[in-house]
């Protein structure tokens, strides 16, 4: 069966002229890009192209690019390299209560070391207040942290604002950007932050890579020490073939972008706007102006996610959900209690993600299924008898 | 796929799904805090169960267990389903993943809680709605794991050392 995959937040495809590259690189036999012979040089220049690449789609200069595994080693990079490089200054932090785990386990193992923080609640979509920013920072803030778009959610949060209140006050303002960049637009002067991280597989660039932009003099400590890659900033001989990978999937992204996001909600305004023709009793996470293009949260009433997602998979359709009973744990999605939602309306929620090679028919296919599906486990449902009892 | 053949048989082709109208005696565990509800619902004739049917608020294994424990106490007579407990539901299910013990395995809990009520709807004693609001008790051996790593953990831990997690109330 061709699986319809609706799940573009965990695994995007490679894009054909990154696979191209990628096998052209581990073809070429490429060197180490640190050796200062005609082999290593041949090797850093692919390195410097691939680094210019990502730099001009963030609009930041290629020294500003540093290469990691990905955005959870970028965010710990982040959050503990700026908390320890300025722990003398202060050690107070400012999130929110949205955060992906990369940046609360983070938090949490600074927590151990004497760090305190404030987490700023979000309104029913999952924005936070700019102004409870400004009124969290005290003299002891060394780092603000604050995603640019949730994973769960789709939501994305007023950065621009925000990093006019941590220039004002001169604290250091980081931003994780994971799903963000390389789908909307991303001009980090704009945005002014100073550190962000970002990975390559949103992009339909491969995993295991990503990167963090550190705004030239801000003070962070490496995550990784040993050599003097990546400027002294991430040592370790860098993964090259998956970074040339990523600086293709950059291009790609700078010079489709427009036409990808007009794609892109072209389906998720297919979907929300003949939803109420297939269920009914849902409730739509996603901010419906602030949003991810391609991310639609969706809490179906009455019944459970995970039964949601395996009903949809034997029909051949990916998608998401956070239902506490199919992430390992038994608590509901922080992020959807977060938002407002109750327990019960939590555990029915999924999340579609769609990605440039989904089609109008995919989501016509996913209406249909979605209404069969949610009939199915509401005539089994306890909760929806009662309801219809009143 | 995280569950066995029989889960999926359970979950996909769930028997005797629904409600009983005048039924014997109903029994409800669960609440959405936990992610699961089950109701069970019994017709008894001369002691032994003549019909139960169920209904499930949950996951693929919930269903799948509330599915096999209707199986399994179909025909049984009121001294034997006594005898069903939570670890057989999971073993005629060849095994529920280790986390799902927690949650999703409150068929058998369902039941003798429908059994009681027949009981006491027999003995003329007035139904005791605040037993319905009655925690659910794990009771999967003494072993308690942690919900998000599945590390042991000691009885009453609230902390997860292995992956930092508050537990407060979680397993």
């Amino acid at each position: 069966m061709t699986v319809i995959n609706l799940d573009h937040l965990s695994s995007n495809p490679l894009l054909p002229e990154v696979k191209e590259a990628m096998i052209g690189a581990i073809r070429a036999d490429l060197h180490n890009p640190s050796s200062q012979h005609k082999a290593g040089e041949a090797a850093a220049a692919y390195l410097d192209k691939a680094r210019e690449s990502v730099a001009a789609l963030i609009h930041a200069t290629p020294k500003e690019v540093v290469f990691t595994s990905g955005g959870t080693e970028s965010v710990n990079h982040a959050v503990k390299g700026a908390a320890m490089a300025n722990a003398a200054k202060g050690k107070h932090i400012v999130t929110t209560n949205i955060e992906h785990n990369a940046v609360i386990r983070s938090l949490r193992r600074l927590k151990s070391q004497g760090f305190t923080m404030t987490s700023l609640s979000v309104d029913n979509y999952g924005r936070v207040n700019p102004d409870d920013v400004a009124n969290a920072i005290t003299d002891q803030t060394i780092l603000v942290s604050i995603m640019h778009s949730n994973n769960e959610t789709g939501t994305i949060q007023p950065i621009e604002q925000i990093g006019r209140i941590t220039r004002a006050k001169k604290v250091l303002f980081h931003t994780d950007a994971v799903d963000s960049v390389g789908v909307v637009p991303i001009d980090v002067e704009a945005l002014g932050v100073d550190l962000m991280s970002f990975a390559s597989n949103p992009m339909y660039g491969p995993t295991g890579v990503g990167g963090l932009y550190v705004r030239r003099g801000a003070n962070v400590w490496p995550l990784l020490d040993g050599g003097i890659q990546e400027n002294s900033k991430r040592a370790g001989t860098e993964n090259l073939i998956g970074i040339i990978g990523m600086g293709v999937a950059a291009e790609a992204a700078q010079r489709d972008m427009a036409k990808r996001i007009a794609h892109l909600n072209g389906l998720k305004n297919r979907l929300l706007a003949n939803l109420p023709a297939h269920i009914d009793e849902y409730i739509v996470n996603t901010d419906p102006e602030h949003s991810l293009p391609h991310v639609v949260s969706l809490s179906v009433q009455y019944i459970e996610g995970e039964s949601v997602m395996l009903m949809l998979d034997d029909e051949g359709l990916a998608v998401s959900t956070r239902s506490a009973c199919a992430t390992g744990s038994l608590r509901a999605s922080h992020v959807l209690l977060s938002i407002g939602l109750n327990h019960a309306d939590a555990q029915g929620t999924l999340v579609i993600a769609f990605g440039i090679d989904n089609t109008p028919a995919h989501v016509d296919t996913f209406l249909a299924a979605l209404q069969k599906t949610v009939k199915t486990l509401r005539d089994i449902s306890p909760l929806y008898k009662k309801r219809a009892e009143g | 796929m995280m569950y066995s053949k029989t889960v999926m048989d359970h979950f996909r082709n769930p028997r005797n799904v629904g409600v009983i109208d005048n039924a014997d005696g109903v029994g409800e565990v669960g609440n959405p805090l936990c992610g699961d509800i089950m109701t069970i619902y019994l017709k008894i004739d001369e002691e032994r169960i003549a019909d139960i049917k169920f209904q499930t608020f949950g996951c693929g294994s919930a269903i799948a267990v509330s599915s096999m424990l209707t199986e399994i106490a179909m025909g049984k007579t009121i001294a034997e389903a006594k005898q069903i407990t939570n670890k057989d539901v999971a073993e005629a299910l060849e095994g529920l993943p280790k986390n799902k013990l927690h949650c999703s395995n409150l068929g058998a809990d369902a039941l003798q809680m429908a059994i009681k009520d027949y009981e006491d709807r027999k003995a003329g004693k007035p139904r005791d709605a605040s037993a319905e609001k009655v925690p659910h008790e794990h009771s999967h051996g003494d072993k308690c794991y942690c919900p998000y790593c599945d590390v042991e953990l000691s009885e009453g831990a609230d902390f997860c050392e292995a992956c930092q997690h508050d537990l407060k109330d979680d397993h």
